[in-house]
């Protein structure tokens, strides 16, 4: 008899007034009989109209059987199927708009906690299980993969199954892309991507991290002379944005990408640190999405008293994660709706001393299908902050494009790959942020398999001809 | 990791370090740098690819001794190793077709300036070298330079060493005296290189300067190491490091140089308790 319940079962956090001081991990997971509960809300639809809402179709129903049954590892092991982060998606999925918006039980109620379960089960193998991945039998076929994030660690991995030998090549001197420098600890503990990161390791993957492809080797290089023969670019979307307006060089004024690297690459929230960052007392934060939130969460716990997001279109159009606007909102961020800033303005010494803004209102829906939000004549208004962090979005790095012949890429820098995953050049894929801009964990990771099942037919073809 | 194959002491406060980087030494060209960290938990620092040997596979790099990692870093001897090292990193300076060429540095930026200078005489251009510095004592690549320059002035604040004076009082002489230079190629502290600018405009004389802002990635992923050239933002470690010296805005440069100031005197406080030095 399936549990009737109207609601989640809630996930053990740490308080809002605690966790705001600190970087450990804001949502602590189910024990393992919240779990066998939660998972008896499932009804275990015939449609299973969820697996249609998870972009990479884990079979949901399937391991939440498991999971009510207790058995956790054969869970874990029809998960392990189709997915190969699930202690990383089960932490970072936006579930509300992908699996769990397609649940049959939230229509009267609230859905089963689809990513909660999965993430209880990623830990639970993660704690309980030690056996390493088994190495397959070499092929003797090399593939290269660029970039270390979530496209190019399942790439990686998926080929590493197949017997291919496999290189990644990380421009940065840690293996895991958005994942270690974007995602902040206490949201995804850094400990998870180095399990993954160990795992791939176990499968014979080779990690070459401070390789800069397109300075220090070039694609064609890695096809030409070293043997590779084929290669997946999974370079990620990591070109920070700027708005343009006047004051946006000053001292106290970051892209999201530079205030995130430093906190989290660069582990500036620690007090022993040697890479700095400034602890700002007011902070404003111009942008809606996770990137946003992360950034102003991560400015709350360097000790800011307030801390604003500003956001041009109102609640509705936040791109966020629900959970993530929640959290953010219980840890006492400020939100100001339907404002766009015009101008940061300049105090002492080239610091920040506020940020000029205007209101908006909603008008007609642009491209993108939201509102298109227009300025109020006459509504400037000033927000008093001492540093601005600009978190408007990010485009694909042109290092790759520019050092590639006859790699095509869209007008804003997307490299152009079809469904499966092949670029314009024979041998060369690409998959993730690089291909879509910025978009999610689980996308970048369902194209990094694609590419993967699409790179092990051309090579298997080439050689069986 | 990446083993010192040679270390020297150039004066008390710039060393030059040979690493064993066989690829950032295939590919490295004058103008573009490196990013290292000294251990684990290092900083990222960037450091100007001070010369490279493609056959041993080694980059030579020099450094002053500012702060807490160019400490450590200075810690490090011969036969140890520098915990990553990525490169080349940045666009090369462009001085093919160059004929007649002023390259003036100042101080440790004499160790960037260098590069370029040794490669301009490689393609037959005539070099004018005009080096500066506080006094004797911190003298480095005199040999060196002479080597490639066909005129070679030195410069000091105090006059214990060539002639007493600043870098731009020697360029306005030299250009004063009739010399036309194609361009003038300036690398040094921001201030050196604002008057060099500000000097070789008045004689509308193409200016080049190599910018060295605070950076992290090196790679274009977090703009923190941003200018206003021309009015446009830049990033120095993609779009850069050399920029027309007319059109950067040093000021902007200046300011935010500072931003981390009370942390990094913390920071070589900690370093030289480490090592047990005075602090200066
Ligand atoms: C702060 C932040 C929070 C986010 N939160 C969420 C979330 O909650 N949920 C969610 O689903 N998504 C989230 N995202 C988005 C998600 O992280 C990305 O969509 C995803 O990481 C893209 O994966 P990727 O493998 O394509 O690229 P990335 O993760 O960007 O990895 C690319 C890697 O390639 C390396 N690289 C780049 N150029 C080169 C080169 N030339 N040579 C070698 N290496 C190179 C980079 O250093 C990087 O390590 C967030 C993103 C950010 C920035
Ligand atoms: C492209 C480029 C090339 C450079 N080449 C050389 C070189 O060949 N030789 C040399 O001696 N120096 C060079 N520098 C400067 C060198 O990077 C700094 O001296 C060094 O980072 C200081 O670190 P620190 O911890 O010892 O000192 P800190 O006490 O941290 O800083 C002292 C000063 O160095 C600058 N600085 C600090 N951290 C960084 C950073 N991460 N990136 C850049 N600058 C920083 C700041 O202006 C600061 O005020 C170069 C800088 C750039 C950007
Ligand atoms: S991977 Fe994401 S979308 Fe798919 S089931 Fe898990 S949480 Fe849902
Ligand atoms: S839709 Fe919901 S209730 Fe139905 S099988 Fe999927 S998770 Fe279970
Ligand atoms: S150092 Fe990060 S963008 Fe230049």
């Amino acid at each position: 008899m399936p549990n009737m319940s109207l609601k989640k079962h809630e996930m053990p956090s740490q308080e809002p007034q605690v966790r705001n001081k600190n970087f450990q991990e804001v949502a602590l997971g189910y024990t393992a009989e919240t779990a066998v509960e939660e998972a008896q809300r499932c009804l275990n639809c015939k449609h299973k109209p969820c697996i249609g809402g998870c972009p990479v179709k884990i079979h949901i129903p399937d391991f939440i059987a498991k999971v009510a049954a207790g058995e956790f590892e054969a869970a874990y092991q029809i998960i392990q199927q189709t997915s190969s982060l699930p202690a990383v998606c089960g932490r970072v999925c936006p579930q509300e708009t992908q699996c769990e918006q397609k649940c049959v039980r939230g229509i009267k109620g609230e859905p089963v906690a689809i990513g909660r379960l999965e993430r209880f089960v990623a830990d639970w193998h993660n704690a309980n299980s030690c056996d390493l991945p088994v190495k397959a039998d070499a092929n003797g076929h090399k593939v290269a993969v660029v970039g270390s994030g979530p496209a190019g660690l399942t790439c990686a991995g998926d080929l590493a199954k197949r017997g291919y030998e496999v290189t990644v090549f990380e421009a940065l001197h840690l293996a895991g892309g958005v994942l270690v420098y974007g995602i902040p600890e206490f949201r995804l503990p850094k400990t998870i991507v180095q399990k993954e990161i160990d795992n791939l390791k176990a499968l014979g993957v080779k990690v070459e991290t401070n390789m800069v492809i397109g300075r220090v080797l070039s694609i064609d290089e890695l096809l030409d002379e070293y043997g590779f023969e084929a290669v997946f670019i999974g370079s990620g979307a990591g070109l920070p944005r700027f708005m343009n307006i006047p004051g946006e060089n000053l001292k106290s004024v970051y892209s999201a990408n530079e205030f995130l690297t430093r906190v989290n690459l660069m582990k500036a929230y620690k007090d022993d640190a040697r890479t700095p960052v400034l602890h700002a007392k007011k902070v404003a934060v111009v942008g809606g999405g996770n990137v946003a939130m992360d950034a102003a969460r991560c400015a709350k716990r360097l000790g800011a008293e307030e801390v604003y997001i500003v956001y041009r279109r109102s609640e509705n159009e936040l791109p966020a994660r629900a959970e993530e606007v929640e959290h953010a909102k219980e840890e006492g961020i400020v939100f100001k709706f339907l404002t766009n800033p015009t101008a940061i303005l300049e105090g002492e010494n080239g610091m920040v001393r506020g940020i000029s803004c205007v209101e908006m209102e909603l008008g007609e829906p642009d491209a993108s299908g939201r509102r298109r939000p227009v300025e109020k004549a006459g509504s400037d208004f000033t927000i008093d902050c001492d540093c601005v962090i600009m978190a408007i979005g990010t485009s694909p790095n042109p290092l790759i494009k520019n050092t590639t012949k006859g790699l095509e890429t869209q007008k804003w820098g997307g490299i152009i790959a079809d469904e499966h995953g092949l670029t314009s050049r024979e041998g060369v894929y690409a998959g993730g942020d690089a291909v879509t801009g910025a978009a999610t964990v689980i996308l970048a990771m369902g194209a990094g398999k694609t590419a993967a099942e699409a790179i092990d037919e051309y090579i298997k073809g080439k050689y069986q001809k | 990791m990446y083993k010192i194959i040679k270390k020297r002491e150039l004066n008390p406060t710039v060393t030059l370090m040979e690493v064993d980087a066989p690829f950032v030494a295939r590919k490295a060209e004058p103008g573009q740098f490196i990013i290292l960290r000294v251990d684990e938990a290092g900083e990222r620092i960037p450091l100007t690819v001070a010369d490279f040997d493609r056959e041993k596979g080694t980059v030579t790099i020099i450094f002053q001794i500012v702060g807490g990692t160019t400490e450590r870093l200075n810690h490090l001897q011969e036969g140890e190793y520098i915990h990553d090292f990525v490169g080349p990193l940045g666009e090369p300076s462009h001085v093919e077709g160059l004929k007649k060429v002023a390259v003036v540095g100042g101080g440790v930026g004499c160790a960037i300036a260098y590069p370029v200078a040794k490669k301009l005489h490689a393609l037959g251009a005539c070099v004018h070298s005009v080096v500066g510095f506080r006094n004797k004592d911190l003298v480095i690549l005199e040999k060196e330079f002479r080597s490639v320059s066909d005129v070679y002035k030195l410069m000091s604040d105090d006059g214990s060493c060539g002639e007493k004076g600043l870098v731009t009082d020697a360029l306005k002489a030299l250009i004063e005296a009739g010399n036309q230079y194609d361009e003038v190629i300036a690398i040094g502290p921001v201030v050196m290189m604002k008057f060099v600018s500000l000097l070789t405009k008045q004689y509308n004389i193409k200016t080049m300067v190599s910018m060295n802002p605070i950076m992290i990635d090196g790679t274009g992923m977090c703009g923190c190491c941003r200018l206003t050239v021309a009015g446009k933002t830049k990033f120095a470690c993609v779009d850069g490091p050399d920029f027309d010296g007319h059109e950067v805005d040093y000021d902007e440069i200046m300011k935010r140089a500072s931003t981390y100031k009370d942390f990094e005197k913390r920071e070589r406080e900690k370093a030289c308790n480490l090592f047990k030095k005075e602090v200066k």
